[in-house]
C-alpha cells in the first residue's frame, strides 16, 4: 500500500464518517465517541501516510476521474505534502481524542451532530488541500476547509458576537481565496499560452515559465491570499475574533493546523510551482514575518481572555515561521543551497512545533474554561491546586511556546537564529546589515513571549482563586481530554529532546525544494549533538540538556534530603502585610503594564481613572474605578477606513435602487440599448 | 600526566559553586572599601548559605510544587552551565551541549521559573517583581543577541570553545567591534544579574525590589539554593565575558600544573572584573524602572555599532 493510498483511505474514512454522522443524529450519546474514535484512527492513518512519504522521499501521484468532465482531480504526495500530512495527522489525533471528553459537556444542551459532521469534513478538507495537485481541486478542498470551519466557528450561534466573528472570518477567507484563484489563473493562463485545459494542473505550472513580472504578480497574489488565511499582520483581525468563540477543540485545530495549510501553500507556490525568484520576494516575506512576530506577541500581552491571547500568539508564531521561509527564499535566490535548506528546515520544524504546542495550549484553555466556566483569566487563579494535570500539561505548552530548552519551541527558534546568523555569507551589503537586526527582533519576540506566558500561566494557575464560582465545584477534566493533552505534551518534549532524529527524517523535504540537505549531526554519537551547519559553527544537545538537568536537580535534591528537615506550613508573609485577599494579587493587566508603557505607541490605549468619594474628596475615596481599553491599531489604520469606504460606495450604489418597477425596466432598456450600440 | 577531559569537566563543575560565594564576598569587600565601610570578610557569603541551610523551611499555605521545584531548578541549571563555559580549559566533552545562544536560553528558563514562583503565592510584591523582571529581560534579550552576534562574527561561530580557540590562537589584532560589544555586554550583564543601576541586590525596600520581590517568600534551604544560584550566575556571567572577550589563558594542555596556573589566572581575571563592577556600581545610582528602556536601548545600539564596525573596518 503506497502512502498515497493510505492518505486517500483516511480521507474516505472521514468523508464516510461525516455521511454516517448525519444519519446517526438521533443517537448523539453514541455518536460522539464513535465519530471521534473514527477521526482518531483516520488521523493516525494520515500521519502514517505522511511519515512514510517523507521517509521514502519519492513522489506518488494519482488521478481520480471525478469532478467535471475533462477536469479530473489530480492527487500527489511528495515529501513536502507528506510533512504537512504529519502535522495535520499528529495534532488531529490528539485533538480527536480530546474531543471525546470535551463534547460530553454539550450533550443534552445543544445538538452536536452539526459539530461532528463539520469537524470530520474539516479534517478531510485539510488533508485534501495538501494532497491536491491541480488548481481546481486545490481550491475545492480549500473551500471545503473554509466552509466547514466557518460552521464550526458559528457553532454557538445564539450570540451576536459569535455570528459577527464568523462572518469576519468568512469575509477574510474569501478575499484571500479570490487572490489565490487569481494567482493560479496567472500561473495557468500565462505559462504556455493557456490554450488547453490541462494547464490547471500543478505539473503544467512546474514545467512552464513565467515572465518575471507575471511571476511576481502571481507570487504576491498567492502570498496575500495565503497570508489572509494564516493571519499575517495586517490581515490578522479575524483570528483573535474567531478563535475564542469556536469550541476549544476546533480552535486547537484551526490554530494548530489550518493556519499551516497556508504556509504549505506559500512553500508550494514559491519553491515548487514558481522556482527561481529574485531575493526581494524573500525579503518581503521576511519583513511581514517580523512585523507579525513582534506585533503579534505585543498584542497578545495585552489580552486577558485566555483564548484571545493564544490567538494572538498564533499570529506571532506564523511570523516566526515566515521569518524562516523568507530567509530560505533569500538564500535560494543567491544559490546558497545548504543555507536555504537550514532556513527551510527551521521554518518547517517550527510549523510542526507550533501545531503541537498551540494545539496543547488551546486544549488546555478549553479544559480550563470547561472546568471554571470562565474565559477571562482575571477571574481565575490558583487552578494548579484544583486542576493538577491540566496545569502541568499547560505549563509544558507554555515552556515550549516561550522557546525554552529542552522543549521543542526552543529547537526551532534556535535553528532560525542560526540561519539568521549565517547571513554574513550573503553578497548583498544591505542584507548583511539588516538580517542580523531581524535576529534581534526575533530575540525580542522570544523574550516577550516568555513574559506573556509567565503572565498567562501565573495569573490563571498560580496564586489564589479569584472567581465567583465556589472552589469546590471545580474539578479535573475527563480522562480522554487529559490523554489528548498528555500525548501532545509528550510530543513537544520528544521533538525538543531528539531533534536530530526528526531532522534526519525530514531531510528529504529540503532536498526536493532547495537541492540540499542539512548536516544534522556530527561525531561518534551523532544523534546526541545537533549541528545544523558544522560542528565548529554551533551545536546543541537536547538529550544532554534534558537528562543533565534531571540528574543535577535530582542530585541536589537528594543531597539536601540526607538530613530530614521539617517543612512548616504557614500563612504567607508578604512583608508583614495582613489580611491579604485574592483580589490583591497582581492581575494580568497590572502584569502587562510595564510593557504596555514601554511599547505604548503600538497600541491605541484609553485609560480612565475615576474616584468615587462621598464629598468629592480627593483623598477619602470610597471606591476607585479603573477602565482600560487597549485596541489593535490596525482596526483604526486599515479596517475602519476600509469599511467606511465600502459603506460609502454601497450608499452611492444604493441610490440605483428605487423600489419602483418602472425604474428597473428603464435600467434594463438602457442596458440593452448600450449593449446593442457597442456590440451590434 | 594529563587529566582526562571528563576530569576537567568535573573540576569546573566543582569549581563554580565553591568559588562563587568567595567571588561575591570579594565584590562586597571591595565595595565596602570604596564606600569607606568595614567589610564582613571574604567568607561571609559561605556563612550566610550555611545558616540558611540549617534553618527550617517555612512554606506559605498555598505554595504549589512550582514554588518548591524552582530553587532546585535554578541551582541545577546554573550549575550545568559550568560544564559548558570554558573556565580553565577548552577541552570539555560537554561544551558542545549548548552554544552561546542556547546558554542564554538556559538562563531564561531559570528566569521563567523564578518569575512563576514569584506569582505562585499570590502576593502583590511577587507579581510586581515577576512583571518587572520579565519586562527587563525582554528588553535585554535583543541587545544580548546583537552582542553575541558581533562577537561570533570574528570567529564565525557561536560555540564558546570555538570562539576561545580562534581568538586565543589567532594572531592578536585590535578589533573595534569587540570593544563596542564588550561595553554592550557589560551593560546587559548588569541588567541580567540584577546589579546597580538596574536592580539593587542589597535592597529590601518594597517598591524598588525586582529580583528580591520574586523570592520574598522563600526561606531555609530553598532560599539558600536561590541565593547560591544567584552568586553562581554572577560568576557565570563574568566567565562568559572572559571567554568571549578576554580568552587568553583559557586554552591549554591538561596537565595539573598548567591547569592550576590557568585556574589562578582565571581567578585573577575575575578579581579584576569584580573591581570594575564595583567601580560601576559605586559610581551610579539605581535607575528608575522606566529609564531602563533607554539604558538597554543604548546597549543595543552599541552592539549594533560593533556589528557595523566589523563589516566596515575588519
Amino acid at each position: 500500500m503506497s502512502p498515497l493510498d493510505i492518505a486517500g483511505f483516511s480521507v474516505l474514512l472521514l468523508l464516510g464518517g461525516a455521511l454516517c454522522a448525519m444519519l446517526l443524529s438521533r443517537f448523539e450519546r453514541m455518536l460522539v465517541p464513535a465519530a471521534f474514535s473514527l477521526a482518531t484512527l483516520a488521523s493516525l492513518a494520515t500521519a502514517t501516510a505522511g511519515f512514510l512519504a517523507v521517509l521514502q522521499g519519492t513522489n506518488h501521484a494519482a488521478t481520480v476521474a471525478m469532478g467535471l468532465p475533462g477536469l479530473p482531480f489530480n492527487l500527489r504526495l511528495d515529501p513536502l505534502a507528506g510533512f504537512f500530512l504529519v502535522v495535520i495527522g499528529l495534532l488531529s489525533t490528539f485533538v480527536s481524542l480530546y474531543s471525546i471528553g470535551y463534547l460530553r459537556a454539550y450533550l443534552g444542551k445543544r445538538p452536536v451532530t452539526r459539530l461532528v459532521v463539520c469537524y470530520l469534513l474539516f479534517l478531510a478538507g485539510m488533508s485534501l488541500v495538501v494532497l491536491a495537485d491541480d488548481a481546481y481541486f486545490f481550491l475545492l478542498a480549500w473551500e471545503l476547509m473554509a466552509a466547514s470551519s466557518y460552521f464550526l466557528v458559528m457553532y454557538e450561534d445564539e450570540q451576536a458576537a459569535n455570528r459577527r466573528a464568523a462572518f469576519l472570518y468568512l469575509l477574510v477567507a474569501h478575499v484571500g481565496a479570490i487572490a489565490i484563484l487569481l494567482a493560479f489563473g496567472i500561473m495557468a493562463g500565462l505559462t504556455t499560452g493557456g490554450a488547453s485545459f490541462s494547464n490547471y494542473t500543478f505539473d503544467a505550472m512546474r514545467a512552464g515559465a513565467l515572465s518575471p513580472g507575471w511571476a511576481a504578480g502571481a507570487f504576491f497574489l498567492a502570498f496575500f491570499g495565503f497570508a489572509a488565511k494564516a493571519g499575517v499582520i495586517p490581515l490578522h483581525v479575524w483570528l483573535p475574533e474567531a478563535h475564542p468563540v469556536a469550541p476549544s477543540n476546533v480552535s486547537a485545530l484551526m490554530s494548530g493546523i489550518m493556519l499551516k495549510t497556508s504556509i504549505y501553500g506559500m512553500m508550494r507556490v514559491a519553491f515548487d510551482l514558481l522556482h527561481g525568484f529574485p531575493w526581494w520576494w524573500g525579503g518581503i516575506v521576511l519583513c511581514f514575518g517580523l512585523v507579525s512576530a513582534v506585533m503579534g506577541v505585543l498584542y497578545a500581552l495585552m489580552q486577558h481572555d485566555l483564548k484571545r491571547l493564544l490567538a494572538y500568539h498564533s499570529v506571532e508564531n506564523i511570523g516566526i515561521i515566515l521569518i524562516g521561509l523568507g530567509l530560505s527564499m533569500i538564500f535560494t535566490s543567491f544559490n546558497f543551497q545548504s543555507l536555504a535548506a537550514l532556513a527551510l528546515v527551521a521554518s518547517l520544524y517550527h510549523t510542526l512545533n507550533h501545531a503541537l504546542f498551540k494545539g496543547l495550549l488551546f486544549m488546555g484553555a478549553g479544559a480550563v474554561i470547561h472546568a471554571t466556566h470562565e474565559k477571562n483569566m482575571e477571574e481565575m487563579g490558583g487552578l494548579i491546586h484544583l486542576l493538577p494535570w491540566t496545569s502541568a500539561l499547560f505549563l509544558v505548552g507554555c515552556i515550549s511556546i516561550a522557546g525554552l530548552p529542552p522543549f521543542n519551541g526552543f529547537v526551532s527558534e534556535w535553528l532560525t537564529f542560526q540561519a539568521l546568523l549565517l547571513s554574513p555569507a550573503l553578497p548583498h551589503p544591505l542584507l548583511k546589515l539588516l538580517v542580523p537586526l531581524a535576529a534581534s527582533l526575533l530575540a525580542l519576540t522570544g523574550a516577550l513571549a516568555a513574559a506573556c506566558f509567565v503572565k498567562a500561566f501565573g495569573v490563571t494557575f498560580l496564586g489564589a482563586w479569584r472567581g465567583h464560582r465556589k472552589k469546590e465545584q471545580i474539578g479535573e477534566v475527563a480522562f480522554s481530554m487529559r490523554l489528548g493533552m498528555l500525548l501532545a505534551a509528550l510530543s513537544c518534549l520528544a521533538l525538543g529532546v531528539l531533534p536530530t532524529l526528526v531532522m534526519g527524517w525530514m531531510d528529504t523535504v529540503p532536498l526536493k525544494l532547495c537541492g540540499a540537505r542539512i548536516a544534522t549531526s556530527a561525531g561518534r554519537f551523532g544523534w546526541l549533538w545537533l549541528t545544523p551547519y558544522s560542528h565548529e559553527r554551533a551545536s546543541y544537545s537536547g538529550p544532554v540538556v534534558f537528562f543533565g538537568l534531571i540528574a543535577v536537580v535530582a542530585a541536589t535534591y537528594l543531597l539536601l534530603h540526607v538530613r530530614r528537615t521539617a517543612i512548616r506550613r504557614a500563612p504567607l508573609w508578604d512583608c508583614g502585610f495582613e489580611r491579604i485577599t485574592p483580589r490583591m494579587q497582581y492581575t494580568a493587566t497590572a502584569f502587562a503594564m510595564p510593557i504596555r508603557r514601554v511599547f505604548g505607541f503600538f497600541f491605541s490605549i484609553r485609560e480612565q481613572l475615576e474616584l468615587i468619594s462621598p464629598q468629592n474628596h480627593p483623598v477619602m475615596a470610597d471606591s476607585l474605578h479603573f477602565r482600560l481599553r487597549v485596541r489593535d491599531r490596525f482596526w483604526n489604520w486599515f479596517y475602519e477606513p476600509l469599511s467606511d469606504i465600502a459603506f460609502w460606495i454601497a450608499r452611492r450604489v444604493g441610490r440605483l435602487q428605487q423600489g419602483r418597477i418602472q425604474i428597473y425596466l428603464l435600467y434594463s432598456f438602457v442596458t440593452l440599448i448600450v449593449l446593442l450600440a457597442f456590440l451590434g | 600526566m594529563t587529566l582526562h577531559p571528563m576530569g576537567i569537566e568535573l573540576l569546573q563543575l566543582i569549581l563554580l559553586p565553591l568559588l562563587a560565594p568567595a567571588f561575591v564576598g570579594w565584590v562586597k569587600i571591595v565595595k565596602c572599601r570604596m564606600q569607606g565601610r568595614t567589610s564582613p570578610g571574604l567568607l561571609q557569603p559561605y556563612r550566610d548559605i550555611r545558616r540558611l541551610f540549617i534553618k527550617d523551611v517555612v512554606l506559605a499555605d498555598n505554595a504549589s510544587w512550582i514554588f518548591r521545584v524552582t530553587p532546585y531548578l535554578a541551582f541545577g541549571v546554573i550549575l550545568m552551565t559550568a560544564g559548558i563555559i570554558p573556565l580553565i580549559s577548552v577541552d570539555l566533552p560537554l561544551a558542545a551541549t549548548a552554544d552561546i545562544i542556547a546558554l542564554v536560553m538556559l538562563f531564561a528558563i531559570v528566569r521563567f521559573f523564578t518569575a512563576l514562583a514569584g506569582m505562585d503565592i499570590g502576593t502583590a510584591f511577587g507579581g510586581m517583581g515577576s512583571s518587572r523582571e520579565m519586562m527587563i529581560s525582554s528588553l535585554a534579550e535583543p541587545a544580548m543577541l546583537m552582542a553575541i552576534f558581533t562577537v561570533s562574527l570574528a570567529s564565525s561561530s557561536t560555540s564558546l570553545t570555538q570562539m576561545v580557540s580562534v581568538m586565543a590562537n589567532g594572531h592578536f589584532m585590535i578589533r573595534p567591534s569587540l570593544a563596542f560589544s564588550l561595553i554592550a555586554f557589560i551593560l546587559i550583564a548588569l541588567a541580567e544579574t540584577g546589579r546597580i543601576p538596574v536592580d539593587n541586590p542589597a535592597t529590601h525596600l518594597e517598591l524598588t525590589m525586582i529580583h528580591e520581590a520574586m523570592i520574598l517568600e522563600y526561606s531555609g534551604r530553598y532560599l539558600a539554593l536561590i541565593e547560591w544560584a544567584g552568586m553562581m550566575k554572577l560568576m557565570v556571567f563574568f566567565s562568559l565575558g572572559i571567554a568571549a572577550f578576554l580568552p587568553w589563558g583559557i586554552a591549554g594542555s591538561g596537565d595539573p600544573l598548567s591547569l592550576l596556573l590557568r585556574g589562578l589566572f582565571f581567578v585573577a581575571k575575575l578579581a579584576v572584573g569584580g573591581v570594575v563592577m564595583v567601580l560601576i556600581e559605586t559610581g551610579l545610582a539605581k535607575m528608575r524602572i522606566f529609564r531602563l528602556p533607554e539604558y538597554l536601548g543604548s546597549a543595543f545600539l552599541l552592539a549594533t555599532l560593533g556589528m557595523i564596525a566589523f563589516f566596515i573596518l575588519e
